[in-house]
């Protein structure tokens, strides 16, 4: 069957099952646009106000399903928009497929009206980019770009496509498989390396796992629950692993890194194995390389080949995707004569004692005293009004460390934050994706005063699809990170930090249609909280008003060691 | 690199073949450009197989950069394959096109000397220049240009290295 360039688009999508694509119109996707309206009963298409937000949207829809999240924009100035999502989604390996708009072909390279190079500027930010040139490779490259966001380790791909391909006509099948010869991630783990890991298992005194968001996005928190529990080991998250392992759980230890727990990083100090899982051995996590970990042998498991080796060197590396890897680790142990549960935990009994005796320290303890909220206090309350079921959104800053800290995840996928670009503004744009892939769930936006101006906007597009988001600010009145910064390391010169002019945030949600609430006493926290979550079919922004020179604590200094924390 | 010491960079010879697509030689510059990787030279033509072009890149490293760069460059889609000489007994060769101002008495016999010592031919004549090709490892080519350096050398085209494997290793797919 002959169709347009724009229907082929439609029918592609359909085919790879995607039901929601997020966007902005513009003139170089107008026959693309025109395709979608008349398939609005196949694609629901989510208006969003800002492309920034479409893309961090589909990246909240990705996140909370491990299915790519999609956008379309337009060119030149929509492309470019999209550009701090898809590197946000680079970072943190969310499966994205993003369709840019282009000018005609005729016009590619003459400096036409909303032009960009967006192939060219995305290229250092996307695992790969296509300029559909031919017609008949435009259904085969959508293919591709669904393939590649998904399958490996994953990524945003991007697709521009020029305006007349769009219009003009071919045949029309879809491929049913792609394959790519340069393109072959390796799924299996080396046997011999998986029995030198279980050896170096069997025989630490001072184990550590420490396992980061390949782990959730490799649908794996099953078998590494499996793992650590028939191992008895203690068990560390990144702040992209949080929900691989159950927070509530006796093993788990808390998350590590600049503002992980005295006991997490502390444990990592002293360990002598090091058994790393889908995580990238980040700057925010080792501290200073050089202190990193001085006593330990390390295992890391990877389906990125270039992630083993690039900061720590690594003795037993295993390539392979994380799922794969943890069974086949499972099945090794338990093939060991003579190796139980018992024998493991008896193996490391005074590396237990020795993490419980740091536990004391009880380094998340804060008092919430009758005058002002502690926003820590808020996120406590918030886990226990939801009874930590709930989707957790956040920007980044202090709330996005204490929305890590006090929100217990139990599950993988509940917790949707900007770990590796660490953009401000996610927040509110990846809750709408959240909600919308969830309608029934509850979800909280974590944000701060400075971080949910960044897409303010988009409270519009929640009341046009009336998004029950609850927001939950956490307002200091100050770039609170920033300040924090400032207050450790600059001598309280708070350059830029303070955020005068703040808006009406009661008044502000009220002009978009939601509900607002401004809440200043302890006392009223929970009873706010417990109000909005029973408006079930409202947005409610909550502006907590709350201290406003709080820190983050435990925190390692950057450049210090992770035993060199500061604890209050 | 964090606590990989950063010991002893080598000089290597990197082979790659690569999908013959617009777009993919920047790929590979930009992945060296945005990681801070240094490359001393790079080459590219269309293989035998058209759908295929081959890239020679020469760079320094200690061997965790060069492994880095190794897994950078495999895990840009459109890079096939590669192979990092260093590790095979090989042969390098660089092709210069050097053109000498000749009107000094005595310059066309001394370039015509130094022609023969370096195997170099004399592919272009005029009244005033001399226009030499020499091929050879890097190091001959550049002590070819270093003896011509006491005529006016008026332009000098070097085309960077390109490497083959000694014997039954090959680079194919």
């Amino acid at each position: 069957m002959e169709l347009t360039g724009a229907e082929i688009f439609v029918e592609c999508l359909e085919a790879e099952g995607v039901d929601t694509l997020f966007g902005y119109p513009g003139g170089a996707v107008l026959f693309l646009y025109d395709a979608l309206y008349q398939a609005t009963d196949r694609i629901n298409h989510i208006l969003v106000r800002h492309e920034q937000g479409a893309v961090h949207a589909a990246e909240g829809y990705a996140k909370a399903t491990n299915k790519p999240g999609v956008v379309l924009v337009t060119s030149g100035p929509g492309a470019t928009n999209a550009v701090t999502g898809i590197a946000d989604a680079y970072m943190d390996s969310v499966p994205l497929v993003v369709f840019t708009g282009q000018v005609p072909r005729a016009m590619i390279g003459n400096d036409a009206f909303q032009e960009v190079d967006i192939v060219g500027i995305t290229r250092p930010c996307v695992k790969h980019n296509f300029l559909v040139t031919d017609i008949d490779d435009l259904a085969v490259t959508i293919k591709k770009a669904f393939y590649l966001a998904r399958s490996g380790r994953p990524g945003p791909v991007l697709v521009d496509i020029p305006k007349d391909i769009t219009q003009i006509r071919t045949e029309f099948s879809y491929p049913e498989t792609v394959s790519i010869r340069s393109y072959n991630p390796t799924v299996k783990g080396n046997k011999r390396q998986i029995r030198r890991a279980i050896d170096l298992i069997l025989a630490a005194e001072k184990p550590m796992l420490y396992t980061g968001g390949g782990v959730v996005l490799g649908d794996a928190a099953e078998e590494l629950t499996q793992l650590t529990r028939d191992l008895g080991f203690p068990i560390t998250n990144t702040l992209m692993g949080l929900g691989g392992y159950p927070a509530t759980d006796e093993q788990f230890v808390g998350m590590l890194g600049m503002h992980g727990t005295y006991e997490a990083n502390t444990a990592m100090h002293e360990s002598d194995l090091v058994i790393a899982i889908g995580a990238r051995f980040d700057d925010r996590v080792t501290g200073n390389i050089d202190k990193f970990c001085p006593h330990a042998k390390f295992i890391h498991v990877d389906i990125d080949p270039s992630s083993i080796s690039k900061n720590v060197h690594v003795d037993v590396p295993i390539v392979g995707d994380v799922k794969w890897v943890l069974k086949a680790l499972l099945e090794e142990l338990r093939s060991r004569d003579g190796v139980t549960g018992a024998t493991t935990r008896a193996q490391i009994a005074p590396w237990w004692q020795q993490i419980n005796e740091w536990r004391k320290m009880d380094c998340l303890k804060y008092d919430q005293d009758d005058d002002t909220i502690r926003a820590q206090y808020v996120v406590d309350k918030f886990w226990e009004i939801t009874g930590g079921d709930a989707y957790v959104c956040s920007d980044v800053g202090q709330h996005q460390m204490w929305a890590a800290q006090y929100y217990k995840f139990d599950k993988p996928l509940r917790w949707i934050n900007s770990g590796g670009l660490g953009t401000m503004g996610f927040g509110l744009p990846a809750a709408m994706g959240v909600q919308i892939a969830h309608p029934e769930a509850t979800v909280g936006c974590i944000t701060g005063d400075g971080s949910i101006q960044m897409c303010i906007q988009e409270l519009a597009t929640c009341t046009q699809y009336q998004l029950p988001i609850k927001v939950i600010n956490l307002n200091n009145g100050y770039l609170g990170m920033v300040r924090q910064w400032q207050e450790f390391f600059y001598q309280k010169r708070y350059a830029m930090s303070y955020m005068d002019a703040l808006p009406d945030f009661v008044k502000l949600a009220e002009s978009y249609g939601h509900i607002g609430m401004r809440i200043e006493k302890p006392g009223d926290v929970e009873g706010a909280l417990k109000e909005a979550m029973a408006l079930q079919n409202r947005l409610v922004f909550m502006d907590f008003i709350t201290k406003q020179e709080g820190n983050v604590y435990p925190m390692i200094p950057a450049g210090a060691g992770q035993n060199e924390m500061i604890l209050v | 690199m964090g606590n990989l010491s950063s010991e002893t960079a080598k000089r290597h010879v990197i082979s790659i073949l690569i999908e013959n697509e617009s777009g993919a030689l920047s790929r590979v510059s930009g992945l060296f450009s945005a990681r801070g990787y240094n490359i001393e030279s790079l080459t590219v033509a269309p293989t035998e197989d058209g759908s295929l072009s081959r890239l020679t890149l020469v760079t320094r490293g200690n061997d965790e950069i060069i492994e880095q760069i190794i897994k950078q460059l495999h895990k840009l889609i459109e890079v096939v394959k590669l192979m990092d000489l260093a590790e095979y007994a090989h042969i390098e060769r660089e092709m210069m096109l050097v053109k000498v101002d000749v009107q000094k008495k005595g310059a066309c016999e001394s370039v015509k000397r130094l022609a023969d010592i370096f195997r170099a031919r004399i592919i272009d004549v005029s009244d005033k220049t001399y226009t030499l090709e020499a091929t050879g490892h890097r190091e001959k080519v550049s002590a070819l240009l270093n003896a011509l350096s006491e005529l006016p050398v008026i332009e000098v085209v070097r085309s960077g290295s390109m490497g083959i494997a000694r014997g039954s290793s090959s680079l194919r797919l």
